[in-house]
């Protein structure tokens, strides 16, 4: 009478199956398959999507990227730790680097209110973690890889990036910022 | 022959050899619970922002050991008991080679030993995950190695008792349904350790320096590989005790065998794809693939637990019919015998590992809703609630029914064994809630400083909305009512073992929960061979429902499922557009 003894009926796979168990596999096949239908559907006609583009690279060609566009479009810098990180603001359209190493986001970066930019990411040593606060984006920063992702920010004021993948030891003081204007 | 013990209360067989190795491998495991649980009230401690007990690097530690040994540790020594037990009790069979399982016992623990020193000794903080290029010590590594191959001897041991009962014609016809979950099981986990092995001893070698490099993002891919299946092992783990408890509390049947076997068997085909849902966050990797692969092939893992989520109570809801508990939708589960731990245990964690765990599970394995869910709060309160109250609870409910069964103790404090689920389910419940309210509002996991006091010293200031601040005290409150639940179970199981009344003959023990075994449970005939009671044909020979209460039970956890779901897809809608 029970699941821990072998099956009561010998050819137990011929035995027929009742109407609450057909009744819910069916609506639980068709909710599984709406779920599977919604990822492409939102590819097609959603406006997050994670982006497809990613290539191989070095720390050492990666911080070259990030050091080209700091030179050419640094407008200042803020003081963090007794450093002067630049605030950088690329024009809209281009490409826009920030790079995760342990304990920063470098460099900040100012952006402009529904413009869109293509956004590079890559770490110079371990695994980071991307996460736009309050917007609450999350993205994973992988080194040896660079990740290119458009985004449009649609709302202004300042933002901060919070590393959220644990980095070692001092990974709850890794901040960035970024700022976005009207 | 004296091999076999005959249980005078359940009729349940024990092998000589087999019994230690279920009792060596149940006490590993609840010491590994033990460990788990008292670290687990540092981190709760530290992450109620009024107390914030340990400083950061103590933090980072014990989140690391906390992880493997209440994650990894606790849960397979305790598989391996229920792989053991689910061959050589139920099939009333001899274990193969005890030696072979003794010597995979002594792996798993010099592995266990091995990896918490490595972790207490400061340089291993690496969570549980160890995502390279991130070092641990060689010793951590190794550790997870042998404990691995341990667990590896312990899967074939189990295959091996499956292959004799076979032989020597210990059942008639097929195996059980528990013994079929507990095969699923066993395949997952060979799985899991190939998996593991892949990517572990790679890691070792580059840890004393005899490989250059480890790719984070190969590393991720196959590491997952492992993490996630060892979960899914979880799940079939704890699927089988649910079944293995309905029948044991109440005579249940499994509605349809060849329903329950399916769902089984759709867990072993699809569910290795799922572990792409923990990277789908990340750079490398397609779309296509990413949907491919978190989507289970159409979500049929998913469909696997709906399956179980219905048969388990519904077999239950039958068997409470045919005692009489016939009238209304709900009779049969207000007069279940709620005040025993091994019933009320295995009823919650049905109920919060579909409702919360199952839900969030899926939700967030969602390629674009992952946007707003990877790597924060949300994540640890998901998985809490499939790992804790899905598998946690079952086994404790588990061992409520060994104590007696397995150890022949009678149970200290049984007042306070009643109450213990509930303590231990309540708090958990509401930590997997605020968990995930936090990480809803971005609060990351693994972070000591949520309110970034460090970071504002160096002159980078942000913070999270005050609601997140009363969430995470919440977590910490929660953190410390569960961890009381679980310091009574410990309390109860421990005491009972060591100072519990030794069982002679039949004591009736079960029934001083409030009800009486099955009375298929109580043959104590020599060892003749397993077999099925005579068929009940008038089963499903009418054109009614079965089991009307459980079907609506069902959709209602549908309808939350729908709800939430579109909830996340509005949410998402609303952050930056992205592409």
């Amino acid at each position: 009478m029970s699941a821990i003894l072998p099956p009561s009926e010998r050819i137990w796979w011929k035995t027929p199956v009742g109407k609450e168990e057909i009744v819910w596999i069916l609506l639980a096949l068709i909710w599984c398959i709406i779920m599977f239908a919604m990822m492409p559907i939102w590819h097609i006609y959603g406006k997050q999507n994670l982006s497809n583009e990613a290539y191989k690279t070095t720390p050492v060609q990666y911080e070259a990227k990030v050091k080209a566009m700091t030179e050419q479009h640094t407008i200042r810098t803020q003081l963090v730790g007794g450093v002067d990180v630049p605030v950088v603001a690329p024009p809209a359209g281009s490409d826009v680097y920030m790079l995760a190493r342990l304990w920063s986001w470098y460099p900040m970066l100012e952006l402009k209110k529904g413009e869109s930019y293509r956004l590079h990411l890559s770490s110079l040593d371990w695994q980071h973690g991307f996460s736009l606060q309050p917007i609450n984006i999350n993205l994973q920063v992988l080194p040896e890889y660079e990740m290119v992702i458009t985004i449009t920010p649609d709302t202004s004021g300042e933002f901060t990036i919070v590393c959220n993948e644990y980095c070692g030891i001092l990974h709850h003081t890794m901040l960035g910022k970024i700022y976005v204007t009207e | 022959m004296s091999q076999y013990r005959i249980c005078p209360d359940t009729g349940l067989y024990f092998d000589r050899a087999s019994e230690g190795l279920i009792k060596a491998n149940a006490v590993a495991g609840v010491v590994a619970l033990l460990i788990g649980g008292v670290l687990a009230l540092l981190v709760g401690l530290t992450r109620w922002p009024a107390v914030h007990l340990l400083d950061a690097p103590d933090f980072y530690l014990v989140l690391t050991a906390h992880g493997i040994n209440a994650l990894i540790f606790w849960l397979i020594f305790f598989e391996i008991a229920i792989l053991y037990f689910a061959s050589s009790s139920l099939l009333r069979c001899r274990l193969a080679t005890p030696r072979w399982a003794w010597a995979g016992f002594a792996l798993m623990l010099i592995g266990a030993v091995m990896t918490n020193v490595a972790i207490f000794q400061g340089n291993s903080s690496v969570m549980m995950t160890s995502y390279a290029p991130m070092e641990a010590a060689p010793h951590f590594y190794l550790g997870m190695i042998l404990f691995a191959v341990g667990a590896l001897i312990g899967c074939f041991v189990f295959l091996g008792t499956l292959v004799i009962a076979k032989e020597e014609k210990t059942y008639v016809g097929s195996i059980p349904l528990v013994t079929f979950g507990a095969l699923t099981a066993c395949i997952i986990a060979v799985f899991t350790i190939a998996s593991g092995a892949i990517i572990l001893i790679p890691s070792f070698l580059w840890s004393i320096g005899l490989i250059g490099q480890i790719d984070a993002l190969m590393y991720r891919v196959i590491w997952w590989g492992m993490g996630h299946s060892s979960q899914q092992l979880n799940v079939a783990a704890h699927v089988s005790v649910w079944y293995a408890v309905a029948a044991i509390a109440f005579g249940a049947k499994p509605m349809s065998e060849k329903v329950s076997r399916t769902a089984f068997l759709l867990y072993i085909f699809f569910l290795q794809l799922a572990s792409a849902h923990h990277i789908l966050a990340d750079p490398g990797l397609s779309s296509t693939w990413k949907i491919f692969n978190t989507s289970y092939a159409m979500y049929l893992a998913v469909l696997a637990s709906m399956i179980h989520g219905l048969t388990v109570p519904g077999s239950i809801e039958v068997a409470q019919r045919k005692k009489g508990f016939n009238n209304g939708l709900f009779e049969w589960l207000r007069k279940a015998p709620w005040g025993n731990p091994v019933f009320s245990g295995v009823f919650i964690s049905i109920i919060g590992f579909g409702f919360i765990g199952g839900i969030t599970g899926v939700v967030m394995g969602t390629e674009q809703i992952n946007l707003i869910i990877h790597n924060t709060l949300y994540v640890p309160g998901h998985f809490h609630a499939t790992v804790v109250l899905g598998t946690t609870l079952t086994f404790m409910s588990l061992t409520y029914f060994l104590i007696p069964v397995l150890f022949r103790r009678e149970m200290i404090m049984p007042g306070l064994a009643k109450w213990q689920p509930y303590l231990f389910s309540g708090g958990m419940v509401v930590f997997t809630l605020v968990m995930m309210g936090a990480g809803t509002l971005g609060v990351p996991r693994r972070h000591w400083d949520v309110g970034f006091a460090q970071a504002a010293e160096m002159g980078l200031k942000f913070e999270f909305p005050g609601s997140a601040t009363m969430m995470l005290g919440l977590v910490g409150i929660s953190a410390v009512v569960a961890v009381l639940g679980g310091i009574i179970f410990i309390l109860i199981t421990v005491g009972s073992i060591v100072w519990g009344k030794k069982l002679e003959k039949s004591a009736g023990l079960m029934q001083s929960f409030g009800f009486a075994l099955a009375p298929s449970c109580y043959t104590s005939e020599k060892l003749e061979p397993v077999k099925g009671p005579a068929a009940d044909l008038e089963e499903h020979g009418s054109g009614g429902f079965e089991a009307p209460g459980t079907f609506v039970l069902a959709l209602v956890l549908l309808v939350t499922f729908v709800v939430y779901y579109f909830i996340n897809w509005k949410y998402l809608s609303s952050v930056w557009p992205m592409g």
